[in-house]
């Protein structure tokens, strides 16, 4: 009977007259979030010391200056300009006044000071939510004072991943081939810098040519490829140590190479009578093994980063495609089907996507595919332009494009530039001299 | 066998960098600023002010046994009333111009007529209406409660404010529910995130961003573009945040 009148009772009187309303946002903006970077502050005493030790009177605004250049070229901020701030850099012990930085459209607010400590920098700083009011991020670094540009690097990676869910990209260098002189003699050089550009250093002499340079997982060793003695071969160069070796003792030529994902292996093409295979060597033990067994021209191998498939370039099908295959090298699959030719395939750090370079129609253009090969985008178009490689978040492309020579031979360049993964914030990499063949670090600070 | 040449110095590796997480307990002891303080404390101010101008009953004077009115003077207010507003036989002898619009102003008994003629025709029309709206937008109300144009226009809005964190992966889960209590006007009373619980989980760095994005969205929006009327309806409204279209390209 109870049943009976409570079913009649719910039919009757339905417990929700009023469902709650429900809205779906499935659409947001994607304009640069507005961040303010406060000036770190510096205490009188603290300001003397760094001025002796490093010559610089305001170190705090030169740590801001790298991280409010940092989020800019990030494409994902925009550092407000700091003469509409309201509040002086005073401001790092204190709570900000939030209603100052709402009101110049500042969502996310850095601040924090700098001190002289037992002859050593120490950067404090805070991440502050403006519309929530709150602090978000708290974090201290003690470093020796010469290393301050990196303080500023590790300060936007940290911002970066609280700020966007993903870890920064920041704190790393870029190894590239640094180029000098006319394209019929051209002077190559390996060189390192900043992921900014700062702090550029040679690695060789330029006495022959080099190619190809890619860092190691931890960013102590280089593998690349030198032309010494006109023999083209694979190297191993410790950049801490200077030292260095040929990989592998093979009796043709070595090229294209890159580090398995933990490190332990060097993947490579090796050539012998017109044809090439993809071969790998222990680093730990010397063994040498052959992956490809066709007698096409198989090169450009790149691990996916849980080391358990490879992705290379090869022309067995008529054509220079895409193939996926595992690591042992079994079952090989085509993934580009698209016109054109496709080459120096990269697998993304995330895992996801794989980096490439195609030809069609006398351009080229920088793209990315899923891994089954779905889902091609082309992020940048130019008349040359090759060899990606990811930044270590798998957000960023760094590549290098050359502009056209005229009919004389004159007016050639060869540049870095990156370009974020959805085709946007293409920018130019400031380097010295002409460069190419870029390599992405991964972080420092891991 | 010798190899290739390198430049005489070899590369250092970067110097070690400590990190020190400043514990959250500092964060809240930050004292406020010095000028911010003196706003909180003007608002504080405000706020007193306006309880004790608002909470406590106006003071209305005693009315002192002496000023009751004699029952005479009651009869002569109710007469002056009277004589003022309702006395319907009092007659204006003055002579007034009257211009030509107030003239068709003037009472019309078929005008009258025509009128109430007009809208019952405009209510049929109106039932009309709102009979074909709830045919097309049923399913719309019963599921949202809100026209399509009502949710049109408060989406419009979210999708302005709300700045999507690039950096999250495309394939993921990463809905963000967020029950808002609103008030009249479209302000935010208490806002409040459905799976809360997943914000501090390890391994939910994503959700937790996406969340603070879309709380920064709804605060950055306020006020919400909500309907002018029927409030009951729409005073507890759910959001839900979804980033995947956007991210995937």
């Amino acid at each position: 009977m109870f049943r009976i009148f409570f079913i009649f009772f719910i039919l009757v009187f339905p417990l929700n007259s009023w469902a709650l309303i429900e809205v779906d946002i499935t659409r947001g903006n994607l304009n640069p979030l507005p961040v303010a970077v406060s000036p770190l502050s510096i205490d009188e005493n603290s300001r003397k010391n760094f001025e002796k030790i490093l010559n610089n009177s305001d170190i705090g605004s030169e740590i801001s200056a790298i991280v409010e250049n940092n989020l800019k070229t990030s494409g994902l901020f925009n550092p407000l300009n700091k003469d509409a701030f309201l509040q002086a850099p005073d401001i790092a012990n204190l709570k900000p006044r939030f209603e100052d930085w709402s009101l110049i459209k500042a969502q996310a607010l850095i601040t924090g000071k700098v001190n002289f400590i037992d002859k050593k920098l120490r950067v404090e700083f805070r991440l502050w939510d403006v519309l929530a009011g709150k602090e978000i991020l708290a974090l201290a670094f003690t470093t020796v004072p010469t290393n301050w540009r990196r303080v500023g690097h590790i300060i936007t990676d940290k911002v970066y991943e609280r700020l966007t869910g993903e870890k920064g990209y920041f704190d790393t260098r870029i190894i590239y081939v640094a180029e000098e002189g006319p394209k019929t003699k051209r002077i190559k050089k390996l060189a390192i810098m900043d992921q900014d550009g700062a702090n550029n250093k040679f690695l060789t002499l330029g006495n022959e040519l080099v190619l190809t340079p890619r860092f190691n997982p931890t960013s102590q060793m280089v593998t690349y490829l030198s032309y010494f003695r006109n023999l083209p071969r694979v190297y191993l160069l410790d950049i801490e140590t200077g030292m260095q070796e040929v990989v592998g003792d093979f009796p043709g030529m070595t090229f294209a190479p890159r580090f398995s994902p933990n490190g332990k292996k060097i993947i490579m093409s090796f050539a012998k009578d017109g044809n090439s295979d993809i071969y790998t060597m222990d680093l730990e033990n010397r063994i040498v093994e052959k992956i490809t067994n066709h007698p096409s021209i198989d090169t450009s191998p790149s691990y996916s980063p849980d080391g358990k498939y490879i992705c290379f370039n090869s022309d067995r099908s008529g054509y220079q495609q895409i193939y996926v295959m595992k690591s042992d090298g079994t079952s090989v699959k085509r993934i580009s089907f698209g016109t054109g030719l496709y080459g120096t395939p990269v697998w993304s750090p995330r895992g996801d996507l794989i980096a490439f370079t195609k030809l069609h129609k006398g351009k080229f253009y920088i793209g990315v595919m899923r891994t089954d090969g779905s889902g091609e985008r082309l992020l940048t178009e130019n008349f040359y332009q090759e060899a990606p490689s990811w930044s270590p978040n798998g957000r960023v492309l760094i590549f290098y494009r050359e502009t056209k020579t005229n009919d004389k031979g004159e007016g050639f360049s060869a540049k870095l530039w990156s370009i974020d993964l959805t085709g946007y914030n293409e920018r130019l990499v400031n380097t010295p001299s002409d460069a190419s063949d870029p390599s992405w670090s991964s972080l420092l600070s891991n | 066998m010798s190899l290739p040449f390198l430049a005489k110095k070899p590369i250092d590796l970067p110097p070690i960098v400590s990190v020190e997480l400043i514990q959250i307990k500092d964060k809240t002891n930050i004292p406020f600023a010095p000028k911010a303080k003196k706003t909180i404390e003007k608002i504080k101010e405000k706020e007193k002010k306006l309880v004790s101008e608002q909470a406590p009953p106006k003071k209305v004077k005693k009315i002192k046994p002496d000023a009751v009115p004699m029952p005479n003077d009651k009869m002569k207010k109710v007469e002056k009333i009277k004589e003022d507003k309702q006395n319907p036989e009092k007659i204006d002898n003055k002579v007034k111009q009257v211009s030509e619009f107030e003239k068709k102003e003037l009472f019309d008994p078929n005008s009258i007529a025509a009128l109430i003629d007009k809208s019952k025709v405009e209510t049929a029309q109106t039932v009309n209406k709102t009979d074909k709206v709830t045919q097309d937008q049923q399913k719309n109300l019963e599921n949202t409660g809100l026209t399509l144009s009502e949710e049109d226009a408060l989406k419009a809005q979210i999708f302005g404010c709300w700045s999507i964190p690039l950096g999250l992966p495309y394939n993921e889960n990463l809905l963000v529910r967020i029950k808002l209590l609103l008030n009249q006007d479209g302000t935010v009373l208490q806002s409040e995130i459905l799976d809360h619980a997943r914000m501090n989980k390890p391994g939910q760095g994503f959700y937790k961003v996406l969340a603070e994005s879309a709380l920064r969205a709804i605060k950055l929006c306020q006020p919400l573009r909500v309907p002018t009327t029927g409030y009951e309806r729409w005073k507890e409204l759910q959001l839900n945040f979804d980033a995947r279209e956007m991210l995937e390209g």
